[in-house]
């Protein structure tokens, strides 16, 4: 394992700028053949810059809908996202994107997935060799290099995809129910291991799930949905210490703010105080 | 640590039994398991079964007598295609693969390039079907004694049947790879930013590979057949020409011998694609 923090290298390939990304008044409308889905309505948010912010709430609530109006990859009915001030309306390099699945491409060994977005970008990979080798050692798969994916578990393959995703070095990270399929235990590896990336390196970090335990360990900030059409029904700060630890998530303080977004959830507005 | 892992999660160089194991020609693996022949005993085996089968045939053959017309001695055969294989053969052989070079090589590129385009635009893919299904479903040597009235005795009659019989078989299995569509890993290369064409040439194009790899190989054997059988109808050389002439001579051990290269021929297609798609698609398999 590298001494090194991360971070230190991070810095070097390339200074973040402010990043401030704002959501004002978006609804989205689904056309499907039995009609009209209102999926969003009236979202208002805003992400200041290093934040940990979990997006939570039921199925169909239309959270994945809402993150990938974020990036861009969708198009939103009306509203509008903005980053560092200028409107959001396709794919946008400072934008990372983590999947629900680890999405690597099967034909393509480990590094070489990992330089997929170079390949794209048409960046030269070579300057950001040395950071990737950190990445890797730093999520323990070094010395995976020329594997393919279908050697690899569920787990490593959604920490290869996390590398693929810092190795360019976005300002701010956008995750998908990323640890949906994984199973319970390399679930609380991945949420550990996402706390000390976030720790390390200061990104902006939008992360969707249903898992409110997941959403209370990782965030500062909860924003809870109400089920569809989605709307905010409330927004948790968490105060809790860190670095949190998977035993934090047993005492009586973390279980309390369990219970009262589940009411949140359940009721669909901001509990009672 | 690789070796445990080998150990324990199944890889792609190996015979891995989950649910895409299926037996099909697009499952490389379902006819061979891994590697050939890994041990001196095994290519011993494999050698006495080959030389027991072929022995006993020749015995067979004498001790019951069998009619040459029927069946000629395997060592005939064999001393057909030792002596004669430099004067009666190969100038045949070179005709046969030539036809079969120049109609695949058309055919198989028309195929792909018409299956990259019908399944990028739906409109054009209702326009063509019908002409596909036709070409596929019509015996192309049909057309073999028209062409030959245009052409005369040349290679065209024969090349035109090779590229219209192997071309949709390419085509239909490169579009059922071309569909072979990944939402997911679209909008990941979406997310870097990646035009059409880059999204083409490094997500569509190698997902579908694997099929094309296997269109690529029926259509060479659909190919094989094609010529053969134009062969046989129209012109004065190539390997079918030559099984009906030997016939005509009641010469069966060269009839044997042709059909022999012809098999030979056909595995030989079948090793070059294996080994292609142990290259380029052995992450599905």
């Amino acid at each position: 394992m590298s001494q090194t923090p991360v971070i230190d290298k991070i810095r070097k390939v390339g200074p973040s700028s402010a990043v401030a990304m704002q959501v004002r008044h978006v609804s989205k409308y689904y056309k499907t053949t039995t009609g009209s889905v209102h999926a969003l309505e009236d979202i208002n948010l805003e992400f200041t810059p290093g934040d940990f912010t979990c997006i939570l709430g039921p199925s169909g609530c239309g959270k994945t809908t809402l993150l990938w109006g974020l990036s861009g990859l969708h198009e939103l009915t009306s509203g509008e996202v903005t980053m560092n001030g200028t409107p959001v309306r396709g794919p946008r390099p400072e934008i990372g994107m983590i999947f629900q699945e680890a999405n690597l491409l099967p034909w393509r060994n480990l590094q070489k997935n990992i330089e997929f977005p170079f390949e794209i970008k048409k960046i030269d990979p070579k300057p950001y060799r040395a950071r990737i080798a950190d990445l890797l050692d730093e999520v323990g798969l070094a010395g995976f290099e020329t594997k393919f994916p279908r050697e690899l578990s569920g787990g490593m393959q959604q920490r290869a995809s996390i590398v693929r995703c810092l190795s360019y070095d976005p300002e701010l990270i956008l995750m998908d129910e990323p640890f949906g399929a994984l199973d319970a235990f390399t679930r609380d590896e991945m949420n550990l291991l996402i706390q000390k990336i976030w720790m390390e390196t200061g990104k902006t970090i939008i992360f969707v799930t249903h898992n409110v335990t997941e959403a209370i360990f990782l965030a500062n900030k909860v924003v809870v949905l109400t089920p569809r059409p989605g709307r905010v029904a409330h927004i948790f700060d968490i105060d809790l210490p860190r670095p949190r630890t998977i035993e934090q998530t047993y005492t009586p303080e973390f279980i309390k703010l369990v219970l009262e977004i589940k009411a949140t959830i359940l009721h669909g507005s901001s509990p009672a105080r | 640590m690789a070796d445990q892992l080998r150990d324990t999660i199944p890889t792609f160089d190996s015979k891995a039994a989950d649910e895409n194991d299926t037996v099909s020609i697009s499952n490389w693996s379902a006819l061979t398991s891994g590697n050939f022949a890994k041990s001196g005993s095994e290519i011993l085996a494999i050698i006495l079964v080959a030389v027991a089968v072929i022995g006993g045939l020749e015995i067979w053959v004498r001790a019951r007598n069998v009619k040459t017309y029927i069946l000629p001695r395997p060592s005939a055969v064999g001393s057909a295609l030792f002596h004669h294989f430099d004067d009666l053969f190969w100038p045949h052989v070179k005709v046969t693969l030539f036809e079969l070079g120049v109609g695949y090589a058309f055919g198989a590129v028309i195929g792909i390039l018409l299956a990259a385009v019908i399944t990028q635009v739906p409109f054009v893919e209702k326009i063509i079907t019908p002409y596909i299904l036709l070409l596929v479903t019509t015996p192309m040597m049909a057309l073999v004694p028209l062409l030959q009235l245009k052409y005369g005795f040349t290679s065209t009659p024969r090349i035109i049947p090779v590229a219209l019989a192997s071309g949709p078989m390419v085509m239909i299995n490169s579009a059922t790879g071309f569909r072979r569509t990944d939402l997911a890993k679209i909008a990941l290369a979406r997310s870097y930013g990646a035009s059409t064409l880059q999204i083409f040439r490094k997500v569509r194009f190698p997902l579908a590979l694997p099929m094309i790899i296997v269109g690529l190989m029926v259509g060479a054997i659909f190919g094989v057949l094609t010529a053969v059988g134009a062969e046989m109808v129209s012109g004065k050389d190539g390997l079918g020409n030559q099984i009906i002439y030997w016939q005509t001579f009641s010469k069966y051990n060269y009839v044997w011998s042709i059909i022999t290269i012809l098999a030979l021929i056909g595995i030989l297609i079948y090793v070059i694609f294996y080994q292609i798609g142990k290259r380029w698609a052995s992450w599905q398999a």
